[in-house]
């Protein structure tokens, strides 16, 4: 249960980490996102 | 009529008379309401949920008391909202409508600080199992390192539902849930000092540069949802709710739904929640041997959690060649966002150029979503074992 447990938690966000990663390439910040941030 | 009044009257000192003659745990627990009571008002303790769970401890420890009967009023509360999991995940919507990720989509390593910081809910789960508890019991008890009350709530009613643990242990599990979370502040920083160097407490961690992009804030929530659905369906309502919250706060195009889960629902839920929760204390059941063990185990429980995030941190300071603060670990818990300023505070007690805010928020929300993955996983394991 430790291993198993710890384990799929572990690799579960490491997945989470990846396609988090994933994102940031694919949707690269765009000018109209700074522009939002200013108002 | 003489004796008609003597019957109304002897009516009327029932209570007493129970009292005096079989109400010794009531007693108990109507000072422990009371304690729970001044630590709410007086010390400021999580009173958004200690004050109705003691106000409903009180109710349900007075002699001769119905609210947790058959119609009684906190009963219908706990069948409306916790016997079905419904509060907790109301609760849950807010959670996540009060969360911002922004720092872990900057800085999305930091997320493994948030599996470091649930190892407490494995060894816990160990150590429950041989101390006696039943295997629900012990799932129920080590969800407490999980450092999140609806979440502790959320499985241990999974389990009084199917009569596979007693409906007395989830209010003792939701108390020492909440309380450990309180305690926070106090119990991790003798842990971050004993378990770290000068050298390691002093390292400067420079703020993250990226920017993160509107499409991908939004699109965040959904690839959450849908691995944790994948992977841990049996955690999909927990992990769907925060994960609800969060995409209407992003989205932006739904403002007054982000609002009212922010405040109007997760405030009335907290309120029945708190509430039907303090009725589960009633005194012959709650004081228990298993009750202390309960706190016992929960005090280990977020030891272990900051110890194991404590330990990601110091293998991640000698890998990366003293660029990571290993306190920042200590941040992979659950507790939002108190153990993310705890770690800022903490840096800077010993390096006062030190602004490890940002990390500690990316690792903190980490703990948030780890926590909920943790407790998805452990229930789709013991689904995988036909326990559940």
């Amino acid at each position: 249960m430790l291993v198993v447990g710890m384990g799929g938690t572990l690799a579960t966000l490491f997945l989470i980490t990846l396609c988090i990663r994933a994102l940031s390439v694919f949707f690269p910040v765009r000018s109209e996102d700074h522009k939002e941030e200013k108002k | 009529m003489i004796q008609a009044m003597f019957s109304g009257l002897e009516a009327l000192f029932e209570g007493i008379r129970f009292l005096f003659a079989h109400g010794g745990p009531n007693v108990v627990m109507i000072a422990v309401a009371c304690v729970m009571c001044w630590l709410a008002i007086g010390k400021g303790v999580e009173p958004l949920l200690l004050l109705p769970i003691a106000f409903g401890c009180l109710l349900v420890n007075l002699p001769l008391s119905e609210v947790m009967a058959a119609d009684g009023v906190l009963k219908t509360l706990y069948d409306f909202g916790i016997g079905n999991e419904l509060f907790p995940l109301l609760i849950f919507v807010g959670i996540g409508s009060m969360t911002d990720f922004t720092p872990l989509l900057a800085n999305p390593r930091l997320l493994l600080f948030g599996a470091a910081g649930q190892l407490g809910i494995f060894i816990t789960l160990l150590l429950a199992l041989a101390l006696g508890f039943s295997k629900e019991e012990a799932v129920s008890v080590a969800a407490i390192g999980a450092c999140d009350g609806p979440t502790v709530i959320y499985v241990s009613n999974m389990f009084a539902g199917l009569n596979k643990i007693p409906t007395a242990m989830v209010g003792a599990l939701a108390v020492a849930a909440y309380s450990y979370m309180a305690l926070v502040p106090v119990i991790q920083p003798p842990i971050m000092r004993l378990l770290t160097t000068r050298k390691e407490r002093e390292v400067k961690m420079p703020s993250p540069k990226g920017k993160i992009s509107k499409t991908a804030l939004i699109a965040f929530p959904i690839v959450v949802t849908v691995i944790t659905g994948v992977i841990a369906p049996k955690g999909l309502p927990l992990m769907g709710m925060i994960m609800l919250g969060n995409f209407m706060k992003v989205t932006g195009v739904v403002p007054r739904l982000a609002s009212a889960a922010e405040n109007e629902i997760a405030n009335i839920c907290t309120l029945f929640l708190g509430l039907a929760i303090g009725g589960t204390m009633a005194g012959p059941q709650f004081l228990t041997r298993e009750t202390l063990m309960v706190f016992g185990l929960g005090l280990v429980a977020i030891t272990i959690d900051t110890v194991g995030g404590i330990l990601l941190g110091k293998i991640w300071y000698l890998l990366s060649g003293g660029k990571v603060n290993p306190l920042v670990g200590a941040a992979g818990i659950s507790a939002y966002p108190m153990a993310a300023r705890l770690v800022q505070n903490e840096g800077q007690r010993w390096n006062k150029h030190n602004f490890l805010l940002m990390h500690a928020m990316a690792a903190n929300t980490g703990g948030q979503i780890g926590s909920v993955m943790a407790a998805a996983i452990m229930l789709s394991i013991l689904k995988g074992l036909g326990i559940i």
